[in-house]
């Protein structure tokens, strides 16, 4: 790969299958050492998307390069650039940490007189030394993660898609494998995460939002944050609840309303009711506010506020 | 906010169950209150599940008291289960059978009389947005959908306190909110919920949560108290490249924890306004020149492992 080349580039990236557009013209680019969230409902296309990246699914239309190799022409090549871990960990628990590693080193082909120093750097990353021969069901889950992950690194591939990876794991846990990712990264690496965790696409440097085949947004956590909400979110304590969310539904100016726990996340845009004006709105209809403060959109907010503009969008079309 | 009333829905002593050697609940105390949706959150292995079925009257305890909605669960498990509702992880779906015929199904289960089984199923249908979809086979619905009818299914005979054993794991953003969204117009009539979640954005949905670990309640309280107790302070460090500030600021004198995100670093601290200079300076110092420290918002997330590092070492 030579050294200006992207690590992921898709152009127009489709995939038809009989009368169904799973992905439609998608464009994807991905740098060294980048961490790139991939973030969308089910059924939007991602796993569709990495089978394409991955050289597994030949794209009906447009193109992609993965470590400089085109995914439809070269998929041998295209699959020895890459590392893929799964969301169900693809271990075999009734073998051990080491035979584990042995294994998937087969697979990947890792040279003989690497193999060793290879094995220690995949043991050491996960945290696993002393346990070398534990059976792999015996572990916690995030042990189970990080070994995956050392599985899928063995031939150093300097690409990573990551399925799902972090479903059911410890906070800390969690937390620790994103350390490790950014390691990586740190090391040029360039990776794919797929995930549905909000929470878990604030630790990429770029989210790629795709619904219905199609990219919504891409951008940093912070971007998508402050342009994709249409307006200022505010967060109201009032009662009742069901009766302010009702009555802000329908006045003007009020892009969104919605129950949050015992609260309202409630969007204001421009030329309309002001956050000052609200109290004294919601008082005249003989509601108790107790405070407005403005909030910090979760990522969770983004996508739900995008991914419905965008239906509306298409419907409309 | 809690509504006051001199009976719990929920009221839990000494709860404790043990699967041979492993102590999977342990003394467990919860009173959830009625119209509460209560949140019990932790990671996988935490007892979430073994709780949920002892309160749904599923997994006998091997200590303690459990009385749902006045009916003491233990004693009178039968009795129980007219008062409560219980949707499990995998709820129990008929894949070859439609929408309407699963819940009419589990209308007759359940003992609701035909014609309220008719006008209750039509009436939770339309709430969910499920009605258009009635004579489509549960086998051929997404995710959201099962999920929504499970819930359909498990509230067809009118329970006043549901159980939900992490009922949006694998659901989508925007049905997870359609989802809450009927969670919260069951509470405005008057359904107690207790649900489980490993999602911890999610938890910050409940009125109040209870933070297992180990089979313990280490915490209990509501979002913005269990936000505001979190020991020390949060800050967020926004810079190009968050992994130097990341390396600049680790290890330094009050610092908590500093944890890498996409494009920032979260630093925890132990006082904000000793430490912001300080570390201004550190990250000058190593020729970081853009960063931006702001104080930040916690998430529950923040919370527990900051209560968790202070009590436990890594696992196992």
């Amino acid at each position: 790969m030579s050294p200006d080349n992207p690590a992921v580039l898709a152009e127009g990236l489709t995939k038809r299958f009989s009368g169904f557009t799973a992905v439609d013209h998608l464009d994807l680019r991905i740098e060294k050492g980048e961490v790139v969230g991939f973030i969308g409902p089910n059924g939007a296309g991602k796993s569709t998307t990495i089978r394409m990246l991955c050289g597994l699914l030949r794209p009906s239309e447009g193109r992609a390069s993965v470590a400089g190799f085109d995914v439809g022409r070269q998929p041998e090549a295209v699959r020895e650039h890459i590392g893929y871990m799964s969301q169900k960990f693809s271990l075999y628990g009734d073998l051990t940490v080491r035979e584990n590693l042995r294994f998937f080193g087969g697979i990947y082909r890792v040279p003989h007189g690497d193999f060793n120093e290879r094995m220690r750097f995949a043991i050491s990353m996960a945290g696993l030394e002393g346990r070398e021969d534990a059976l792999v069901r015996t572990l916690a889950g995030g042990w189970k993660q990080r070994l995956a992950l050392g599985c899928a690194i063995l031939h150093r591939p300097p690409i990573l898609f990551l399925d799902e990876p972090t479903s059911g794991v410890e906070p800390e846990a969690r937390r620790l494998f994103w350390d490790l990712i950014h390691e990586l990264a740190a090391g040029g690496v360039a990776i794919l995460v797929s995930t549905h965790y909000m929470e878990e696409a604030e630790y990429c440097n770029r989210i790629a939002l795709i619904d219905g085949g199609r990219l919504v947004a891409m951008g940093t956590p912070s971007e998508l944050r402050q342009r994709s909400l249409g307006g200022d979110l505010f967060e109201v304590d009032c009662v009742p609840l069901g009766a302010a969310l009702k009555a802000l539904g329908s006045a003007q100016g009020v892009i969104e309303a919605a129950i949050f726990g015992d609260k309202l996340h409630v969007v204001l845009g421009q030329g309309g009711l002001s956050a000052d004006e609200l109290p004294r709105f919601l008082a005249d209809r003989d509601i108790r506010v107790g405070s407005v403060r403005p909030a910090t959109p979760s990522l969770e907010d983004v996508f739900v506020r995008l991914v419905s503009t965008t239906r509306e969008t298409r419907a409309a079309s | 906010m809690i509504t006051e009333s001199n009976e719990s829905a929920v009221a839990v002593r000494g709860l404790t169950k043990d699967f041979g050697p492993v102590r999977a609940v342990r003394n467990v105390d919860l009173a959830v209150a009625r119209g509460e949706i209560f949140g019990l959150v932790g990671p996988d292995g935490a007892g979430k599940t073994t709780i949920m079925r002892m309160l749904a009257a599923v997994l006998r305890p091997d200590a303690g008291e459990i009385v749902v909605d006045g009916v003491d669960v233990v004693a009178e498990a039968e009795r129980a289960k007219l008062h409560l509702s219980y949707m499990p992880q995998r709820f129990g779906l008929y894949e070859d059978l439609t929408i309407a015929e699963n819940i009419f199904f589990y209308g007759a289960l359940f003992g609701v009389p035909r014609g309220e089984r008719i006008a209750r199923s039509q009436e939770l249908l339309e709430a969910a947005g499920l009605l258009p979809f009635r004579r489509r086979l549960a086998g051929q619905l997404s995710g959201g959908m099962k999920q929504k009818l499970g819930l359909i299914c498990a509230l067809i005979h009118t329970p006043r306190v549901l159980l939900l054993d992490e009922p949006t794991t694998g659901v989508d953003p925007v049905s997870r909110r359609d989802f809450w969204a009927i969670l919260y117009n069951l509470r405005e009539s008057g359904v107690t919920i207790v649900l489980s979640t490993a999602y911890m954005d999610e938890a910050e949905r409940c009125s109040r949560l209870a933070l297992l670990h180990g089979g313990q309640i280490r915490r209990c309280d509501t979002p913005q108290h269990l936000k505001e107790a979190m020991p020390g302070a949060l800050l967020a460090i926004a810079a190009t490249h968050p992994r130097d500030v990341r390396d600049a600021v680790s290890g330094r004198p009050g610092v908590l924890g500093a944890l890498l995100m996409g494009d920032r670093v979260h630093v925890r601290v132990d006082d904000a306004e000793r430490r912001i200079p300080e570390l201004r300076a550190a990250i000058a110092d190593q020729g970081i020149a853009d960063a931006v420290i702001a104080p930040a918002e916690p998430g529950i997330e923040d919370v527990f492992v900051a209560l968790l590092g202070e009590e436990t070492p890594h696992e196992p």
